[in-house]
């Protein structure tokens, strides 16, 4: 094995390199977890496009002679429902396979505008500093100082209750975690030397930020982002429990939850299928964040 | 261009605003750099020596146009280093080019050697991709790496050959003038000595103009053509290198060259050993700045801070280099 390794190595250095996408799926191949994680990622992301094809009845057809019947192995269950239906009889499998679709979009939507902006407002602080970094920073602050469901809260009943809306204030809410990352790294990276070799080189500002400083601050963005990618769709259940979210009957898998606490007593499968499928969702992220940053950074390559 | 004179500075000068402690307490002026001027020719090196924190970093980095003068004028192959135009303050950039001490931090991690070498290229030419491959590697064989090396990362090599790729980088834009700041002075000595006589045959052969910063004399003899020695921000002895290592005649220069050791023992003519540390240069002393450290201290000194003149072919700062230069060595 080990030789194998080292006879790869030194032909490799004969060779052309190979394409960086190959060399990048070499090194994320080598972390198993994440690899599990990828795999799983991309199962929900066709099990939300294909949704309509794939799911057995749909998400809002309630079956009132089938009210809260258990999954198809338990006494009583129908593989009419594999995984039984809720509490006004919909099919508990169409309504998870419809929810991934909400889901990923919430979190996906999420993710990108608060990493988007945060880097936006982070770099520009770390970088420029001054009376700028200042107010940003300050304003982050009181943002951080308010319980972040009762931000969500303020700004979706400003905005008016709906999941898009829901989406922009989870984005806010979680905004000053990215801004203060982005601007803590880049403050260290500013004032290393290759930033000043690339700035005697001639380097504007953009290219400064952007492309010098900007690669070296992104390896605890991305754990920031696969974690907050969780914290997303959480947050959107959470706001859909208060009716600020998703609106009833759209199936949202923290909606689902939300809404079904009461039989968890007596029909464990409408709250523990939509636990588990936030719960396998967002540590698919995790690990597939944890390897994607391990294969990003070129200190662990060989 | 003038008697190949790459690069003249008068006066130059850096002051930095500081505040220190409470609120209400007035900023001070912090003076890094204060009144030197130098000129470098083609092919030649001038060396800056002097202890940590005399303004050696700061002069490099004003030179290198990192920083703003706050008072002086430079010019670079006679382009004004001060220009307020950015056409000409691009353009200057290409005439003046910088290694950095650390080599481990010099190089962007996340970049492939061959990506650090083009960027220069990159902004300030318009080659195109295979082109600036083509530059890179012709340099790349010129400082000592291998074509294979093109596509690794930093972290895959050590100090020695990191600094080479820092020099390599500073030469992918054919510059006049090559600032080193404390070029060896991160590395193992038997690697520094390779570095050392890389940078010279690259001097011979491109014809470069080397400002060398560094505190270790015995690299400075090896390299250096001429001299100056700065402290607190001030020049105190400037001239032939040989000349100032014969007979140094600033006290501060002789404390310096004793500091050094040597193997042979009637080399160690002057003994001199300074007392007590560099003052804060946000409050130097009256009078000339080195007088509580000197050995020949009189009342003048005290009062009056010496100028540069001119005495047996160097400038010195001193009013008693006439009796230290009848005296001594």
């Amino acid at each position: 094995m080990s030789a194998t390794a080292i006879t790869d190595y030194s032909t490799q250095a004969a060779q052309a390199p190979p394409h960086p996408l190959i060399e990048f799926w070499q090194y994320f191949n080598e972390n198993k977890g994440a690899v599990v994680g990828f795999y799983f990622i991309l199962f929900i992301s066709l099990v939300a496009i294909f949704a309509d094809v794939i799911a057995p009845h749909s998400p809002f057809e309630q079956y009132r002679d089938a009210i809260l019947t258990p999954p198809a192995w338990q006494d009583g269950g129908t593989w009419t429902y594999p995984l039984g239906t809720d509490d006004v009889g919909r099919d508990m499998l169409s309504r998870l396979i419809h929810g991934a679709r909400l889901s990923l979009f919430v979190g996906v939507l999420v993710v990108t505008l608060s990493l988007a902006a945060g880097i936006l407002l982070g770099i520009t602080s770390g970088y420029i500093g001054g009376y700028f970094e200042t107010m940003v920073m300050r304003l982050m602050d009181i943002m951080l100082a308010l319980p972040s469901l009762l931000l969500a809260m303020a700004i979706v009943t400003i905005l008016g209750p709906s999941l898009q809306n829901a989406i922009l204030a989870i984005a806010i809410v979680v905004l000053p975690h990215y801004v203060r990352l982005t601007r803590a790294s880049a403050l260290t990276e500013k004032t290393k030397d290759y930033v000043t070799a690339s700035r005697v080189c001639g380097a504007g500002p953009f290219r400064l930020m952007f492309l010098v400083i900007l690669p070296n601050c992104m390896a605890p963005l991305i754990v920031q982002a696969t974690l907050g990618f969780s914290t997303a769709i959480l947050d959107a259940a959470a706001l859909g429990f208060l009716g600020m979210g998703a609106q009833p009957p759209i199936p949202e898998w923290g909606a689902m939850l939300a809404n079904a606490l009461q039989f968890v007593q007596r029909a464990w499968w409408v709250v523990t299928f939509p636990g588990l499928a936030i719960l396998f969702t967002v540590l698919a992220f995790n690990l597939a964040g944890d390897g994607l940053r391990d294969a990003l950074d070129p200190k662990l390559k060989r | 261009m003038n008697n190949g004179e790459v690069i003249r500075a008068r006066n130059l000068a850096r002051y930095y605003r500081v505040k220190k402690g409470g609120f209400f307490r007035k900023a001070m002026t912090l003076k890094a750099l204060d009144g030197v001027s130098f000129s470098i020719n083609k092919g030649k090196t001038l060396a800056v020596v002097g202890e940590s924190g005399c303004g050696k970093s700061t002069l490099a980095r004003l030179v290198t146009m990192i920083e703003r003068p706050t008072a002086g004028q430079f010019e670079i192959n006679g382009i004004d280093g001060d220009a307020k135009d950015k056409a000409t303050r691009k353009k200057l950039r290409r005439h003046v080019q910088i290694v950095f001490q650390d080599p481990y931090g010099s190089l962007n991690p996340r970049k492939k050697v061959g990506a650090i070498l083009e960027e220069p290229l990159k902004i300030n030419t318009d080659l195109n991709a295979f082109q600036r491959q083509e530059r890179a590697l012709a340099i790349m064989a010129k400082v000592g790496l291998s074509r294979e090396q093109y596509s690794r990362y930093p972290h895959m090599f050590s100090g020695g050959q990191r600094q080479r790729i820092a020099i390599a980088r500073a030469l992918m834009l054919n510059p006049a003038l090559l600032v080193a700041d404390e070029p060896v002075s991160a590395l193992d000595v038997s690697v520094q000595a390779q570095a050392l006589n890389l940078l010279m045959d690259l001097q011979d052969e491109l014809n470069l103009a080397y400002l060398f910063i560094s505190h270790d004399l015995s690299v400075v003899r090896h390299i250096a053509d001429d001299l100056m020695v700065m402290y607190l921000g001030r020049p105190v002895e400037q001239g032939e290198k040989e000349a100032i290592f014969e007979q140094p005649l600033h006290p501060y220069t002789r404390a310096l060259l004793a500091s050094t050791p040597r193997v042979d023992k009637s080399a160690r003519k002057i003994r001199a050993i300074l007392k007590g540390e560099l003052p804060s240069p946000l409050n130097p002393p009256p009078g000339c700045t080195f007088h509580k450290r000197c050995p020949h201290m009189t009342d003048i000194c005290t009062r009056q801070q010496p100028g540069l003149r001119l005495l047996h072919d160097r400038q010195v700062a001193c009013h008693h280099a006439e009796s230290i230069a009848e005296k001594g060595g």
